[in-house]
C-alpha cells in the first residue's frame, strides 16, 4: 500500500528537515521554493548545509535568518540584479553568523549531483584547468585518465539529506511534471535521501501517465507531496506566473542593511504563519500582475498500443 | 545619431559576432549585444544559456539568464547536465562573451574575490559557468567598461582561464578552445597577440588616445602598427538597442 504523502508545508518541513542536514532546495533561477524556505526559517532550524548552485535570494533570507552554518554552491548572484548582501556580510563579517563556504562552477555542482544521483565515486569534466578554485577547495581534484588522455578535473558525489523540488504539478504519489528550466532539478532528486516536491497543483494520476515525458521525478523517489500554488514566488513558475522581479529589487535595497532585512524577515517570514497568509499579505492584484499571456503546445500522440 | 560608450560597446561587440553560428551568452552585458546580434545581422544565431536553453528567441530583454522568456518559443530546453556535457563540453559553442570584474593582459578572468579569498574587500559571484565555459568554447569574447581597477597587472584571483601564462599555455594544458580573441570595452578594443598571446590595443573609440586607454590600464600596453578606430553605431543597431532592448536605458 502506499502511504499517502500529501502533507503540508509544516508537516513536510518538521518530518523531512532536521537541524544539522545537508539541504538543497534547487532550481535554476526558477521554481525556487520560497515557501519551503521560509517554513525552515520558522520552524527554527540550525546550522543546515545549503546547496544551490545560485544561492539567490532564497539562501540570503535563510541565511540572514541565521539556519544555515554552510554554503554550498557555483554562482552568488542576485540574477540580473547584483549582490546577495546577506550572504557576504555573513562571509566577510560573520553578521548573523559566521558561515563556512564551499565554492565550485555550475559544471562542477552539476556533477557532484550528477554523481550522487548515479552512485558514482566521483565525476570527471573539462573544467578547472588553471582556475584558482582548485586552491581554494581541495575537493575538487585531478586524476590521470587511464586512457591516456592525460589529468581531468574530478568532482565528489553530493547526497544532499534531503532535496525540495518545486514543479508544476504532481499526483498524490509525488510523480511530477515539470517544464520549463530543468535546472538539475530531477539529478538534486535523485541524488538525495529524502525528496520533497512541492507543487502549485494536485492532479489525477491519469494526467501523469497520459504524459510520461514530461515526468521529470518519479513518485518512487519521493517522501512527501506539498500543494502550494505561488510557493516559488518571488521567483516564477513556466506557464503559471513570473519572477516578480519588483521584489528581487526591493530585496537589493531592503537586505543592504541588517536591520531593515530583520524587519523584512519578521513582517513575512516570522509573523507569518504560512504561504496562505503571505499570499493574502501579498494580495491579488500583484499576483494578477504576473500573470504570463498563453502559449499552448501543440498536443502530441502517444498511440494506444492495446 | 548620439550613442553613449556603453552602446557603441555593446554594438561592438554584436558586431563581432558576425560568422559565429553558435553564442554562449553570460549575464548582463553579453545578454544584450548577443540579443542585438540576433536581431540585426544574424538572425541565424543560435543563443544558448547555461541555464539549459538552446536557440532561444527571446521576446523581451531577458532580466537574468533564466528568464522564462527564453524558454518559450526556443527550439530546445534541456538540463544543465545535457548543456554543460553536450553542448559545451561536446564542442558545439563557437564563441562565448563573458564578462568580469578583473582581467589581465593575457585576458584571464576574475569574478570570485577582490582581496584575499577567505577574509575578501570584496565578495564577487564566482565561477557560475564561465570557468569551463572559458576553457571549452571555441573562442571566447570579453566585453567589460575600460576601468584602471578592472585590467589589472595581477588578479586578485583566478576564476577563468584565458591565455594562462602566454603563449602556447592553453595547447600545453589541453584546454579544449582557443580562449579570448576580443577584448571590447567602451572605450578601446582589444586582440591577442597570435605568439606571445598579449592583450594589443587594435582600436580606438571616438575621443580616445593610446594615452587616455594606457590611463586605465594596469601594464603597459602593445599597441598595434595598424591602430584604428571603433565604428559608431548605426541608426537601425540604436533603433534595436533603445526601442527594442533597453526601453528603460540601464545599458546607457
Amino acid at each position: 500500500m502506499n502511504k499517502n504523502k500529501l502533507c503540508s508545508m509544516k508537516e513536510a518541513v518538521d518530518e523531512f528537515v532536521a537541524d544539522g542536514d545537508v539541504v538543497a532546495i534547487e532550481g535554476f533561477t526558477a521554481f525556487i521554493g520560497f515557501a519551503a524556505a521560509h517554513e525552515i526559517v520558522r520552524q527554527g532550524k540550525k546550522d543546515l548545509t545549503l546547496c544551490r548552485l545560485t544561492p539567490d535570494l532564497i539562501y540570503d533570507q535563510m541565511v540572514a535568518a541565521g539556519v544555515a552554518a554552510k554554503l554550498v554552491f557555483s554562482y552568488l548572484g542576485n540574477p540580473g540584479v547584483g549582490s546577495l548582501h546577506c550572504i557576504r556580510r555573513a562571509v566577510e563579517k560573520g553578521i548573523p553568523r559566521a558561515i563556512e563556504i564551499e565554492e565550485y562552477s555550475h559544471f562542477g555542482m552539476v556533477g557532484r549531483y550528477l554523481a550522487g544521483a548515479s552512485n558514482l565515486p566521483f565525476f570527471p569534466l573539462r573544467s578547472y584547468v588553471g582556475s584558482d578554485l582548485p586552491q581554494v577547495n581541495e575537493r575538487i581534484q585531478f586524476v590521470d585518465s587511464p586512457y591516456g588522455d592525460g589529468p581531468i578535473a574530478v568532482v565528489p558525489p553530493l547526497r544532499p539529506d534531503v532535496s525540495i523540488i518545486h514543479a508544476q504539478r504532481a499526483d498524490v504519489n509525488g510523480n511530477t511534471h515539470l517544464w520549463g528550466l530543468l535546472g538539475v532539478q530531477k539529478e538534486a532528486a535523485f541524488a538525495a535521501q529524502k525528496v520533497v516536491v512541492v507543487v502549485e497543483q494536485i492532479v489525477d494520476e491519469n494526467v501523469i501517465r497520459r504524459d510520461p515525458n514530461r515526468t521529470l521525478i518519479p513518485g518512487l523517489i519521493v517522501d512527501a507531496v506539498v500543494e502550494e500554488p505561488y510557493g516559488a514566488h518571488p521567483s516564477y513558475v513556466q506557464g503559471y506566473y513570473d519572477r516578480d522581479n519588483a521584489f528581487y529589487l526591493e530585496w537589493d535595497r531592503i537586505s543592504r542593511d541588517s536591520g531593515k532585512t530583520q524587519t523584512w524577515l519578521e513582517e513575512w517570514i516570522y509573523n507569518v504563519p504560512d504561504r496562505r497568509s503571505y499570499l493574502s499579505k501579498l494580495g491579488q492584484e500583484r499576483l494578477r500582475d504576473l500573470e504570463p499571456g498563453e502559449l499552448i503546445a501543440e498536443p502530441v500522440n502517444y498511440g494506444r498500443y492495446a | 545619431m548620439e550613442y553613449t560608450p556603453s552602446e557603441l560597446m555593446i554594438v561592438s561587440a554584436s558586431r563581432a559576432l558576425e560568422g559565429s553560428r553558435v553564442v554562449f551568452v553570460g549575464v548582463g552585458l553579453p545578454n544584450i549585444a548577443c540579443n542585438l546580434a540576433r536581431r540585426s545581422h544574424s538572425p541565424g544565431l543560435e543563443l544558448v544559456y547555461e541555464s539549459g536553453i538552446f536557440g532561444a528567441h527571446p521576446a523581451r530583454l531577458p532580466l537574468s539568464i533564466g528568464d522564462p522568456t527564453l524558454v518559450s518559443d526556443a527550439t530546445s530546453a534541456v538540463g544543465m547536465a545535457d548543456l554543460f556535457m553536450m553542448y559545451l563540453q561536446g564542442g558545439l559553442v563557437d564563441t562565448a562573451l563573458l564578462g568580469g570584474a578583473q582581467i589581465d593582459h593575457f585576458g584571464n578572468l576574475n569574478t570570485t574575490v577582490i582581496g584575499d579569498y577567505l577574509t575578501p574587500k570584496v565578495r564577487l559571484p564566482g565561477s557560475g559557468g564561465a570557468c569551463e565555459i572559458a576553457i571549452n568554447a571555441r573562442q571566447t569574447f570579453m566585453i567589460m567598461r575600460l576601468k584602471r581597477r578592472a585590467f589589472v597587472e595581477k588578479l586578485d584571483f583566478l576564476t577563468s582561464p584565458g591565455h594562462l601564462d602566454g603563449s602556447n599555455s592553453r595547447q600545453r594544458l589541453g584546454l579544449g578552445g582557443d580562449g579570448p580573441k576580443l577584448v571590447i570595452t567602451d572605450r578601446a578594443l582589444f586582440e591577442f597577440d597570435s605568439k606571445s598571446a598579449e592583450m594589443t590595443l587594435t582600436e580606438l573609440a571616438p575621443g580616445e588616445s593610446v594615452e587616455t586607454v594606457q590611463a586605465e590600464v594596469g601594464w603597459k600596453l602593445n599597441v598595434s602598427p595598424q591602430l584604428g578606430s571603433m565604428i559608431p553605431p548605426s541608426q537601425e543597431e540604436m533603433r534595436i538597442i533603445r526601442d527594442e532592448l533597453d526601453t528603460e536605458g540601464l545599458y546607457r
